[in-house]
């Protein structure tokens, strides 16, 4: 073989084998998605219950029992967090682009940026010294406030891309027809881009929902029933993290449900999210 | 009136215009800069709520400062040294903790980064069309999993393989190094090491993904043209993109270091510095959620606060910096 022919053929195979070995990376980092959905799903199901979603924790020692209290507390959570969060997000970004285009907006920028870094146990414990500590006990609203300050930086990201994303014949045709800025603003331009900014409330939702850290020392948790924001208050993922630390088979088997129902209402929440994306693009 | 964000040239032509011909400025303009009081409200109560965005972080910082001023007090420096972390005698030194969250980031990173930059080739340079989608999605899923769930599977998963089969596999075969020696507990480093590899791996490869396809077309095109086989152009590509994919390593590196709950459910939790992977160890984010609720003193408290400040610095430092590689790399290439 001529030398020349060797270096074609090697540096074939070359190619070849690198080409492949990217193919393998992406098998072996599906594989523990597959694993971890597999033991959530065949684990959860079967505590999964119509017990589950109604009936309360029962006490320690005895088996069985729900956690109604924790998907109601989950849900509350997220929604103290997103009447924080929703409107700081969205009137921040509508700033951000509509007016930040100077050094002030280059520093938010910089600083949502920074916000959507920082680890959520770090702003539990903010939420644990803003909150808890002047209100002297655990409550639901501390919990909200740390998912909320979470959402911040997701939201508004989004909305600043969104409205960005509108043309500018369409402000212009606006300001054009004599009518003022802040009209435009919020009846053309925001109603353009809101499916774009739905997607961005909900991806912050769903984050928050999963979200277990920032609650530990804030929401605390509740074996009780509780729907009073000043008090503590369940969650489904800490109720996740305490049982399955404990040393009880039943309690372990339920953080398995507790999961696979927190996965579910997650993926409702990115379902919800795919929905309002795919009808955006077809409008278009 | 004219939003300044159009083009230059126009922008300047059509404010003449406003100036002079259409209205001149009178007292409301002077004082208010705009015509119109909805314009001079909705301006301000934005910029408002941008303020707060602002006020937030700085006010973060200062919280933890202030909640953290007892122990900086005590301390100082050597919180970041001393190597004892005794709530009992109230001494406290982060050092264990801090060289728990640095090798178990480094370590998560050594067997992620590696793999992310196949998946983003194999999604940016060699997948058909038809597979990348739902390959893209099914390691978006991996990301929208919450921490607590990998904690969970982590626990009884994880932890009983690792116990049985990898921990005695490793000893006898690479028990002559210090890494792999000691008690197969399951819980320890290498199980927080092995589920932070899986969990920044989303993070890492979506990032490197998008860098990837940042790279013009053109890059590649010159390079096939020139008689480069699938791997060469790959190689030219990766090289315009190093910068960029070293800012979605750093990226990376702020989740490890700042993930909570799925460390702190097998890294064994305890503020010990041993070379052994098998060992159990701490990190700051795991220390405070673990510690925390219990903390009864006050000292104790504003230690556990200042851990949380000393995360808190620590992530800016990282994240600024991965913003500033991709950054540097998206200006090299002129794509924004």
């Amino acid at each position: 073989m001529n030398p020349s022919k060797f270096f074609h053929v090697k540096r074939k195979i070359t190619s070849a084998v690198m080409m492949s070995l990217s193919l393998v990376a992406t098998l072996i980092a599906v594989i523990p998605l597959i694993l971890i959905f597999y033991y959530t799903i065949s684990k959860g199901i079967t505590y999964l219950n119509i017990d589950f979603f109604v009936a309360m924790p029962k006490p320690v020692g005895e088996s069985g029992g729900g956690m109604a209290n924790a998907i109601v507390g989950t849900l509350m959570l997220i929604g103290i967090g997103g009447a924080i969060g929703i409107p700081v997000g969205v009137m921040s970004g509508t700033y951000l682009s509509e007016f930040g285009n100077n050094k002030f907006g280059a520093t938010v920028r910089f600083l949502t940026d920074v916000l959507s870094g920082v680890p959520s146990i770090v702003v539990g414990v903010v939420a644990y010294t803003l909150v808890v500590v002047p209100m002297k006990h655990f409550s639901a609203f501390a919990g909200g406030i740390a998912l909320g300050i979470l959402m911040i930086p997701t939201i508004t990201r989004t909305t600043e891309e969104m409205i960005k994303l509108v043309p500018h014949s369409i402000r212009e045709a606006g300001l054009a027809l004599g009518i003022p800025k802040w009209k435009t603003t919020i009846l053309i331009v925001l109603k353009t881009a809101w499916k774009g900014i739905a997607t961005g409330i909900l991806l912050g939702l769903s984050r928050a929902a999963g979200e277990t850290a920032p609650l530990l020392f804030t929401a605390l948790g509740n074996r009780f029933w509780s729907t009073n924001v000043m008090q503590p208050m369940a969650s489904l993922t800490v109720y996740i993290y305490d049982y399955a630390k404990s040393p009880f088979e039943d309690w372990n088997n339920q953080a398995w449900t507790a999961a696979l129902v927190l996965i579910i209402m997650i993926s409702m929440l990115s379902l919800l999210f795919r929905i309002i994306t795919r009808s955006k693009f077809k409008t278009k | 009136m004219i939003n300044s964000e159009i083009q230059p040239d126009i922008e300047n032509s059509r404010v003449e215009i406003n100036n002079t011909a259409v209205r001149p400025p009178g007292f409301f303009k002077k004082v208010f800069g705009t015509y119109n009081l909805g314009d001079f409200i909705f301006e301000r109560l934005t910029l408002l709520f941008a303020v707060l965005v602002f006020l937030l972080v700085i006010l973060m910082g200062y919280e933890m400062y202030v909640g953290s001023k007892i122990s900086i007090d005590k301390f100082g420096w050597s919180f970041l040294t001393n190597s004892v972390w005794d709530p009992v005698q109230e001494i406290y030194g982060a050092l264990p903790i801090i060289y728990g969250t640095i090798v178990s980031s480094f370590l998560a990173l050594v067997i992620s980064v590696p793999l992310s930059i196949g998946i983003a080739i194999f999604l940016s340079e060699v997948s058909p069309g038809w597979l990348e989608k739902p390959l893209s999605f099914l390691v978006e899923l991996l990301a929208g999993i919450p921490s607590v769930v990998y904690g969970l599977w982590g626990i009884f998963v994880l932890v009983p393989w690792i116990r049985t089969d990898v921990e005695p596999f490793l000893s006898e075969h690479l028990g002559f190094l210090p890494f792999f020696r000691g008690a197969p507990y399951g819980f320890g480093m290498l199980a927080a090491v092995l589920i932070l590899a899986i969990m920044i791996l989303p993070i890492v490869s979506s990032i490197s993904r998008d860098i990837l396809r940042s790279v013009p077309q053109s890059q590649r095109e010159a390079a096939l043209a020139l008689g480069a086989t699938r791997w060469q152009s790959t190689k030219i590509v990766l090289k315009d993109a190093k910068s960029g994919i070293l800012g979605a390593t750093m990226l990376g590196l702020g989740r490890a270091v700042g993930e909570t709950m799925a460390v702190t459910m097998v890294i064994g939790n305890r503020a010990v510095i041993s070379p052994s992977l098998f060992d159990p160890s701490y990190t700051m984010a795991s220390v405070i959620a673990n510690e925390f609720t219990e903390a009864t003193s006050e000292m104790y408290l504003s230690a556990l606060i200042q851990l949380a400040l000393v995360l808190f610095v620590l992530t800016i430092i990282i994240n600024a910096m991965a913003k500033l590689l991709v950054w540097s790399m998206e200006r090299k290439l002129g794509t924004r």
